[in-house]
């Protein structure tokens, strides 16, 4: 990666080489950071599980109808109907859950709205489009079935895949131009020149995109797999139950060594282009060659304490190289690094899991493929059904480490989060009335998951029961 | 016509689709709380429940639209409205959280004691929402957002006598639209006595919406005297007659059952005011405070947006024609049911024997 080389001086030399922007709505007054910054994770937090549904399920459900479409099987049917019903609750609580979202950049942050609205926006529209796509599609596709030819019905449900992907990687766009961003230059404190495009598709964009999306087949894989897990482990060892748990194991089982692939990829990027944010994955306060990763412990001081040291590691995992210099938080003045012991907390809570979801995956692709079963060990069905929540909590550490080891920066480099946040007051007791709203609306989301569960699928599909 | 002003009427266009297709769906949820008991109101509620299942979500992303572009295209006006004008948009979104809610929830709903829990929550976001959207819309158009990060008054900003006139507006013509829409509907699904019904509501609030509208004339000359003035000099006038003449026309069709027809004549009553608005503060985005030329962001950006939406609308416009095709010509159409018979035997298979 050549053509990085300009960039890592760059962040290396941060606060003193980069001119900061002013913040076009003038400076903004630090009171409301904290509770602003709840809120944002708040609202992130019950938005991410969702559209990790956004951008598996249809896949999945797609592939069982394309089952059926093949094999005549009603069974296939039966399961492809119910899963989209299912994806299309889903999909309400998502669209709601992410018009939140959308209006926060004005509600929390409007300093770094109005400052670089122009420079990401655009992506932000062409996500619009995907969404509208993807309600279009998944409406015909739900209310269509039996409606439409097998044909259609089965092409309808591409776009709603597709918008999926386009969907969730116009925003990750944005969030990877937040940690590595480009497309406009500063002149006196001001952003100008704005490249809408340029700014789109930097460096992390892309490992940020496979890394989510294959995230969203774990959770959704292994949230299905535990599900039906539990069904089979009950003695409900029918065609539908086994239909079901097949097609979610495998998805996920396919996806989580392929992650861990990409998590590597991710960490050698953010070596190259966020050195503060990967020092504080370990808590490395100076400059080594040679670097060690410490398992466990906590930093408090400048070092880690009550862990242990597995010695080069992580100049193995940032950059290849068990001898490779890793820069140290010492790069940059106190005040420009991010909490420590969160990020490192988050990533190690996500690399573990990863590594444990990998195993599992790993023991039913070698069974699979050697054998041609299914375990029999009531202990596989077991993890099963901890590993779906277990990829929830990963999915929530990766962004935590994203999103707080990019802190004190809301852009890296250029405009500090304080900056960013709104001037407005009472922004406790609305996080307070987001917490009530958000619990009655996950309540409801299960309530309703558990309604539509009590009533058959084989049922409503004829030859199916 | 400057890049700025194209992106303006894209920002117009979409609040007006959002007005009028959105603002249906809200005020069905008015008419779903007044419809009455369970065996007199489910008929009313089976028919909303059918009407608005397939678009719902489509229809709420013009709002969506409208953010983004306004966000792109007008960065600086954007935060200033949403820091300032911070506790109605507080409530629009809860009120868009109980919609969302209450539409996923209420298809599953067994009993009548949950049909009627989930629908008193879509009947408030009905009027929650229209109301608090239109109330900032009053803040803007009353000029009482300053340029900056929260400068303007969070209460005042949007508890005033115009943005209350305009917020009362937003949800009487919520319901009005719904009643001409679902009147519309309820012929196509063969209910000709709901149909009545539907008509007999969509007049009523029709007549109310036009009173509303003529009311509201007076509390914004006194309240907000340039504003008054746009909208009754030159063009601004004209859209407001426009707006007034459909209005008036859309009852009469409604009178003579050509509901297909009064669709088209509500829904321009709508445009016109949107326009006569837009006219009315001109060439101000933020009045007395920033034009629309000064907000926008670079040509370049607002060309890119501008390619960007372009291309999007290629895919966009065939499927959205497809989609309320399908909805018009009733293709998925579920069976009609009013909403309380299936309420009435509540005999679901226990838990373990589930099938899911
Ligand atoms: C099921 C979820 C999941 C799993 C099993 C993993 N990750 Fe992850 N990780 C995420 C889900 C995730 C994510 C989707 O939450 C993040 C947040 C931002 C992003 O791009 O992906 C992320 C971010 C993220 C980052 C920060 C990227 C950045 O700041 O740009 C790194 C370095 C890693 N991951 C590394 C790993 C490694 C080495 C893993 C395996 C052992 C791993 N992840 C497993
Ligand atoms: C696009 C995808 C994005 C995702 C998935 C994401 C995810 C997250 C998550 C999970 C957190 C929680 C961290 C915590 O617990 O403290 C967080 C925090 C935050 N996010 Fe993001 N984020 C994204 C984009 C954005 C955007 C566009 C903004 C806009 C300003 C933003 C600003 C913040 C801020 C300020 C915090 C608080 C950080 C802190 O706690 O110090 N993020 N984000
Ligand atoms: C700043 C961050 C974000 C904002 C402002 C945002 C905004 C939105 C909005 C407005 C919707 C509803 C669209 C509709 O009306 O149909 C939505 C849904 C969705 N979002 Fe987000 N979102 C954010 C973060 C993310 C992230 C990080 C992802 C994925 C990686 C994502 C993927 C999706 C998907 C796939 C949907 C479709 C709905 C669903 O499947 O549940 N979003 N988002």
């Amino acid at each position: 990666m050549c053509c990085d080389h300009e960039r890592v001086t760059v962040a290396h030399l941060l606060p003193t080489a980069v001119e900061q922007v002013g913040g076009a709505l003038g400076r903004s007054d630090q009171e409301h950071l904290l509770p602003a910054r709840e809120l944002q994770a708040l609202s992130f937090i019950v938005h991410i599980p969702l559209v990790c549904f956004g951008i598996a399920f249809p896949a999945m459900f797609l592939y069982v109808e394309g089952l059926w479409l093949r094999t005549g099987d009603p069974v296939y049917k039966a399961l492809a109907k119910r899963w989209s019903k299912v994806a299309l609750v889903l999909f309400a609580v998502g669209v709601v859950t992410g018009t939140i979202l959308s209006f926060e950049f004005g509600l929390l942050w409007p300093n770094f709205t109005a400052t670089f609205g122009a420079v990401f926006g655009l992506a932000f529209a062409l996500e619009g489009i995907s969404f509208f796509v993807e309600a279009i599609f998944i409406a015909i596709y739900v209310y269509g079935w039996d409606r439409l030819s097998r044909r259609t019905h089965f092409l309808v449900g591409v776009p709603v895949v597709i918008a999926g992907v386009t969907g969730s990687m116009m925003v990750i766009a944005v969030n990877g131009w937040m940690n590595d961003p480009g497309g406009f230059d500063v002149v006196n404190g001001k952003v100008v020149n704005p490249q809408p495009y340029t700014a789109l598709f930097g460096g992390n964009v892309w490992h940020e995109l496979v890394h989510m999306y294959l995230a969203g087949y774990l959770v959704v894989g292994f949230l299905v797999a535990g599900y039906y897990g539990r069904r089979w482990l009950r003695g409900r060892r029918d065609h539908y139950t086994r239909a079901a748990l097949i097609v979610g194991l495998t998805f996920a089982a396919l996806a989580a060594p392929v992650q861990v692939i990409v998590g590597d990829w991710a960490a050698r990027t953010v070596a190259d282009n966020q050195p503060v944010k990967l020092a504080s994955f370990e808590g490395l306060s100076k400059t080594t060659k040679g670097a060690p990763f410490h398992l466990g412990g906590y930093y408090s001081d400048g070092q880690i304490r009550d862990g242990v040291a597995v010695p080069r590691l992580l100049s193995l995992l940032a950059f290849h190289d068990p001898n490779a210099t890793v820069k140290g938080l010492d790069t940059v003045a106190a005040r420009d690094r991010p909490p420590v012991n969160v990020v490192r907390t988050s990533f190690v809570v996500m690399v573990s899991v990863g590594t444990a979801l990998m195993a599992l995956g790993l023991w039913f692709l070698v069974l699979w493929w050697r054998c041609g079963r299914l375990p029999r060990t009531p202990w596989f069905y077991r993890a099963l059904m901890v590993a779906g929540p277990l990829a929830l909590l990963a999915l929530i550490s990766g962004w935590i480490t994203t999103e707080v080891g990019r802190q004190p920066w809301v852009v890296y480099g250029y405009m500090r989060t304080e900056q960013a946040v709104t001037d407005a007051g009472g922004l406790w007791p609305a996080f307070g009335a987001m917490v009530v709203v958000y619990a009655g609306l996950i309540w409801a989301a299960f309530w309703m998951l558990r309604r539509l569960a009590g009533t058959s699928a084989t049922a409503e599909v004829e030859g199916a029961a | 016509m400057t890049l700025a002003v194209v992106c303006l009427v894209l920002v117009m266009a979409g609040l007006v689709a959002y007005a009028v297709l959105g603002g249906a769906d809200f005020g069905a949820g008015f008419w779903d709380l007044t419809a009455g008991g369970a065996e007199r109101g489910g008929r009313v509620r089976g028919m909303v429940q059918r009407s608005m299942s397939p678009v719902w979500e489509a229809n709420h992303v013009w709002l969506i639209f409208v953010l983004v572009v306004l966000w792109t295209a007008f960065p600086v006006a954007f935060s200033s409205i949403f820091s300032t004008l911070y506790v109605p948009l507080f409530v629009a979104i809860t009120g868009i959280i109980f919609r969302g809610a209450a539409f996923a929830l209420r298809g599953q709903a067994a009993t009548i004691g949950e049909a009627r829990f989930f629908g008193a929550l879509f009947a408030s976001s009905s009027v929650l929402v229209p109301f608090s959207l239109g109330t900032v819309l009053g803040g803007i158009a009353s000029g009482r957002v300053p340029t900056g990060n929260a400068l303007g008054d969070p209460w005042s900003s949007w508890l005033n006598p115009t943005s209350v006139a305009v917020g009362v507006l937003a949800v009487v013509t919520g319901a009005h639209l719904a009643a001409v829409f679902l009147a519309g509907d309820s012929g196509r699904a063969g209910v000709p006595d709901l149909q009545k019904a539907f008509r007999s509501r969509a007049l009523a609030s029709g007549v109310l919406a036009g009173v509303v509208a003529i009311g509201a004339l007076p509390v914004i000359a006194s309240d907000s005297p340039d504003l008054y003035a746009g909208l009754t000099h030159g063009l601004g006038l004209a859209c407001v007659l426009a707006s007034g003449v459909a209005g008036v026309a859309t009852l009469a069709l409604v009178a003579t059952r050509r509901f297909e027809l009064a669709r088209a004549s509500s829904a321009a009553a709508v445009v016109a005011v949107v326009v006569g608005w837009a006219v009315a503060q001109s060439p101000y985005l933020l009045p007395g405070q920033l034009t629309l030329q000064r907000a926008a962001a670079d040509d370049g950006v607002l060309g890119d947006l501008l390619i960007g939406l372009g291309i999007g609308a290629l895919i966009l416009v065939p499927s959205l024609a497809w989609l309320y095709r399908l909805v018009l010509r009733g293709t998925l159409d579920q069976d009609y049911e009013p909403l309380h018979q299936r309420f009435t035997p509540v005999s679901r298979p226990s838990p373990e024997e589930e099938d899911s």
